[in-house]
């Protein structure tokens, strides 16, 4: 199983890095937006990729055809992100490339899901939120990246 | 040492002119404040700019106390390592962030007894004050361990195998 990670700097990059024994037993392709950031997961491949918000389009346009050249080249089964908007270029990727995506929303969104996180419920295959009170039928809550 | 960090992303000046004015009553404790694209003049701080992962951990396990916005990167730094952590919320009134997100996170942070919030500054310097002048611990962060809780691992980990 191959399995890319993506998440941008910040807590987004903490709360993936708290999900890795989900990922091992794969080969795993670390993505975020601080070239440093490969020495906190030697061992795995990492890229480094332009940040974006999602008010700032050029930028954003960029971050997008960084992921998915990435995406292309890797050919992953499954990718997976807990944000911001990186992530969500990156699951758009992978759905555009045919392959299952993964939505971890940031467990700072308490009362609602992040605008990216509502992006991507629209069409990845798994959303989570880490608060019960935000679990739908379709978004899923299993716990938190905190314990 | 106290460590004073506003995450990656954005000035926080609000927090920072808190903490450099109230600065000279810490009894003379160093305090090291994250400080960029700032268009406040610190007086009283000794501040860095960007930092390295490795140099923000060097920072970080070095303070006592740490004062932070209500950014989850910091508040799970302090909880892996019970850092006694007090938390001002960035608003988006005040230009701080794009949304009020960080003041339900820093609510229900509070509510669940993992680290001390202030609301606005007063609130801010009275609780350094108090915080600063206990012993080593005293307002502890629980510990939290590495990484996330079983449930959601096993679930996510179930899915990624799954092969569907």
């Amino acid at each position: 199983m191959k399995v890319i990670a993506i998440a941008s700097v910040g807590g987004h990059w903490v709360q993936l890095l708290r999900l890795r024994p989900a990922f091992e037993g794969s080969e795993l392709i670390f993505v975020s937006t601080k070239p440093d950031f490969a020495k906190m997961v030697e061992g795995s491949k990492f890229y480094a990729v332009a940040d974006a918000s999602r008010w700032d389009k050029m930028k954003l346009i960029k971050s997008f055809f960084d992921v998915f050249g990435i995406i292309r080249r890797e050919k992953p089964d499954v990718v997976i992100t807990t944000g911001a908007a990186p992530g969500l270029m990156g699951l758009i990727s992978a759905k555009i490339l045919g392959k299952r995506t993964i939505w971890v929303d940031s467990i700072a969104n308490v009362e609602e899901l992040s605008m990216s996180g509502k992006i991507a419920s629209k069409f990845a295959s798994r959303v989570y939120t880490q608060w019960p009170q935000l679990a739908t039928d379709k978004i899923l809550f299993a716990g938190n990246i905190l314990s | 040492m106290i460590f004073v960090t506003i995450g990656t992303q954005a000035p926080f000046d609000r927090l920072i002119k808190a903490i450099d004015e109230i600065a000279p009553q810490l009894n003379g404790e160093r305090v090291v404040a994250q400080v960029f694209e700032s268009s406040y003049q610190v007086k009283n701080l000794e501040t860095v700019g960007f930092l390295s992962p490795d140099e923000f951990n060097t920072y970080f396990d070095e303070a006592r106390l740490v004062v932070a916005h209500a950014g989850m990167g910091t508040i799970i730094s302090a909880l892996t390592q019970a850092k006694p952590l007090l938390i001002l919320p960035r608003l988006a009134s005040m230009g701080e962030h794009r949304n009020d997100h960080q003041i339900a996170t820093a609510k229900k942070m509070q509510d669940l007894g993992y680290v001390q919030v202030a609301f606005d500054e007063q609130e801010l310097v009275s609780k350094l004050l108090k915080m600063s002048a206990g012993a080593n611990g005293s307002a502890a962060s629980p510990q939290i361990r590495k990484v996330a809780s079983d449930t959601l691992i096993s679930s996510v980990r179930g899915y990624i195998f799954s092969n569907k």
